[in-house]
């Protein structure tokens, strides 16, 4: 990735961008942690997928302050809604994620115990997805759709490229190839009663479809053919998103939001639980440390802060330390690798100690 | 609010034109030589509280003619919104439906919301991840709740209820599993009854279409689609008998419709079949869309809209000499970057006509020029 950055230390040399890269993919596929992904369970909620993101972009020596956090976050849901929005047919989705996948496992070529991980995490995917119907992708299409529904935020790089409208809507072409297993519309065929065909007629169907290529792979190694999920900066751009004119269309995320819930933690599946609970070590000394500012200065960054739209922050969950204690520890039992420390959680940096910050490993 | 009350027997939609004693056939038979193209133009839309969900079949009207009314009705997510509104649009009430609440982490989702016709009553009926709600025709009174039971889901399964439709004095809906539940209604009141189960889908449900029964011996009445794109054709009765199946062929039909004997089916790989219901045999298919289709209606013509953000208008009719279905092309719309979820004809002869998208909170009407 590559987008503005600012520094608080030294200079962002190449072995600490490995290394915040090798941190936070190997924490994203930990065995236990992708064993949780992997249960049967509800949508998560937009509150847990901000906890868990949040605790993955934290996963590693690099911080991002409020206001960035919630910028890398917005363009992360809509490059996210963007790819499942224009997934020619619902399985492509499977598609989808393995460029993803593809594309990490070139980011960590020399961490041959990460790569293994992640290989690991494709045979999972392969073997509860790969023998999912026409009918199941398309209801978690649907599904993953709504979590999506309403969020029209501008993101430039979209804008630019015109997938996306001025009015934050993305742009549904209608030419192109049509998805594995579509004909080109604009054909009519009668048959008679011993199915043979009688007659066939063309109309005019509206849009500028050419055939689908060809299908593809689903293999460990393959040709993907469908673009969407590959990495968005392989070409070196700026990125930003803009929060004006996104306010529209927000009556029913407010509705979200605002909903009431006593008890905020309900709201959070187990994962995030999980994550949120976790105790940092009291760092005994200096420690090196990189903040990601997504914008040109730090000014920006707090005016971005303090200007965000009411009905568009997150409203992370705070986890009291001392109620989730014996949770958390049992919770770290299970997952083994992640240790839990005494100290109490420190507060860190400006209005930013809403989520506990993750051990290295 | 201003709340419509229905009192009185109901008049039914008129689908289709009197046809009387002349035959099925004397209407079509003209043939589809010298039809005129119909054009269209985009009218005043009709502005929801909620965008519309992704969904198929996610757009349920209901006319009411002599009120010089149209009711419509679109799922969002967890809430259902409901609206009437006068000619030309213009809107005049609203309401929002929620499903009943039940074990979970978050608010179950609706799956789908449609006004039933029955002889002596309209209901409206609500499906969701925990049941089947139904309605008195406005939405204010809820008469039955039926709390779906998933005992023999795996837990990889989605348990759900989707596909509704009135047949008679029944109103069937499908489940997740396959099976297509029957429920008597009584005249009025909320002795509704659990009457049947129909066993013929393995896969989920996805839609259901019915027509009066033509008052002859083994005349189909109803068709259930599923997700594996099986069909199945049903004769209602106090107890409905399965009378033929047409296969599926490796996608879902998300939507079906019924209409003087033809079954006209949207397929998810963007095809429109058209099947003989008393035979099975499929006499037409069109390569219709370039995405899943996601809703259809008959009026008498026939109304596809597909995820590939265009509505078609198909002209239906028999070939004078074999009596086989025939089909053409009457108008193409491009609804622009929207992915469509839900289509209707506002009117009993298809001269206006009605859709949602997804992220759209909007019912964009269209009416012909």
């Amino acid at each position: 990735m590559q987008p503005f950055w600012t520094f608080t230390g030294d200079e962002w040399t190449e072995v600490d961008r490995k290394r915040v890269l090798n941190d936070i993919i190997s924490t994203m596929f930990n065995r236990k942690f992708m064993e949780e992904l992997f249960k049967p369970q509800e949508l998560y909620s937009k509150k847990a997928l901000r906890t868990v993101y949040e605790r993955l972009a934290h996963a590693s020596i690099m911080k991002l302050n409020q206001a960035s956090m919630d910028k890398l976050y917005d363009l992360m849901t809509m490059a996210f809604k963007y790819q499942v929005l224009l997934c020619p047919r619902p399985k492509d989705v499977l598609l989808v994620t393995f460029n993803h996948l593809d594309t990490i496992k070139g980011f960590i070529q020399d961490s041959p115990t990460i790569l293994q991980q992640v290989d690991e995490t494709f045979r999972q995917l392969t073997e509860i997805y790969g023998g999912l119907s026409a009918g199941e992708f398309q209801l978690i299409r649907q599904t993953l759709l709504i979590f999506f529904q309403d969020l029209h935020i501008r993101v430039s790089m979209f804008l630019k490229d015109k997938v996306q409208n001025n009015n934050g809507r993305f742009v549904l072409p209608v030419s192109g190839p049509v998805p594995w297993g579509t004909e080109v519309p604009g054909l009519i065929r009668m048959f008679n009663n011993k199915g043979e065909e009688v007659k066939r007629i063309e109309f005019k169907h509206g849009g500028n479809y050419v055939p689908a290529p060809k299908e593809g792979s689903f293999e460990l190694y393959g040709d993907r053919v469908l673009k969407l999920g590959t990495n968005m900066y392989s070409v070196n751009r700026p990125v930003e998103t803009h929060m004006s004119g996104s306010s529209k269309n927000l009556a029913s995320r407010t509705q979200e939001s605002i909903a009431p819930n006593p008890l905020a933690k309900e709201e959070l599946n187990f994962l995030a639980r999980l994550m949120g609970g976790m105790e940092i070590k009291k760092p005994s000394g200096p420690e090196p440390g990189f903040r990601l500012n997504l914008f040109t200065t730090d000014e920006e960054e707090e005016q971005a802060a303090l200007t965000r739209p009411e009905e568009l922050s997150y409203e992370v969950i705070n986890i009291q330390a001392t109620q989730d204690q014996q949770r958390s520890e049992e919770l770290a039992r299970i997952m083994g690798e992640f240790e839990i420390m005494e100290q109490p959680r420190l507060s860190t940096s400006k209005g930013d100690d809403l989520l506990a910050m993750m051990d290295e490993l | 609010m201003v709340a419509v009350d229905l009192e009185g027997p109901y008049e039914p939609r008129v689908r289709r034109a009197d046809l009387g004693a002349a035959g099925v056939t004397s209407d079509l038979g003209r043939g589809l030589q010298g039809s005129e193209p119909r054009m269209f133009r985009w009218e005043r839309s009709i502005p929801l509280r909620g965008s519309a969900a992704a969904l198929c079949n996610n757009l349920s009207v209901l006319q009411l003619p002599a009120r010089n009314l149209t009711y419509f009705g679109v799922v969002h997510g967890p809430s259902a919104q409901l609206l009437s509104a006068a000619p030309e649009g213009v809107p005049l009430a609203q309401r929002q439906l929620h499903a009943k609440e039940g074990a979970g982490v978050s608010p179950p989702l609706i799956t789908q919301v449609h006004w039933c016709v029955l002889p002596f009553r309209v209901l409206l009926v609500l499906t969701s991840h925990r049941g089947i709600q139904m309605y008195e025709s406005n939405g204010y009174t809820m008469v039955y709740w039926h709390a779906l039971d998933s005992g023999d889901a795996s837990p990889v399964q989605a348990v759900f209820a989707r596909g509704i439709a009135a047949s008679g004095h029944f109103i069937c809906v499908g489940t997740w599993s396959g099976r297509v539940l029957v429920f008597d209604i009584p005249a009025k009141g909320p002795n509704i009854v659990l009457s049947e189960e129909l066993a013929g889908h393995q896969t989920p449900i996805t839609d259901i279409a019915t027509e009066p029964a033509q008052g002859q011996d083994c005349v189909a009445d109803m068709v259930t689609a599923d997700d594996s794109g099986l069909l199945c054709v049903w004769r209602s009765g106090p107890e409905f008998t399965l009378l033929t199946r047409i296969p599926g062929f490796g996608v879902p039909c998300p939507s079906v419709q019924l209409w003087q004997g033809i079954i006209a089916a949207g397929y998810g790989n963007g095809q429109v079949h058209l099947y003989e219901a008393a035979t099975g045999n499929l006499h037409v298919q069109i390569n219709a869309h370039a995405r899943a289709i996601c809703a259809l209606d008959l009026a008498p013509e026939l109304l596809s809209a597909g995820e590939d953000t265009f509505v078609h208008i198909w002209k239906l009719g028999r070939s004078p000499e074999s009596g086989y279905i025939e089909v053409e092309h009457c108008h193409g719309e491009c609804v622009s970057d929207t992915q469509l979820c839900g289509a209707r004809f506002c009117d009993s002869s298809g001269s206006s006509f009605a859709v949602t998208g997804y992220d759209l909170a909007e019912i964009r009407r269209f009416s012909s020029v």
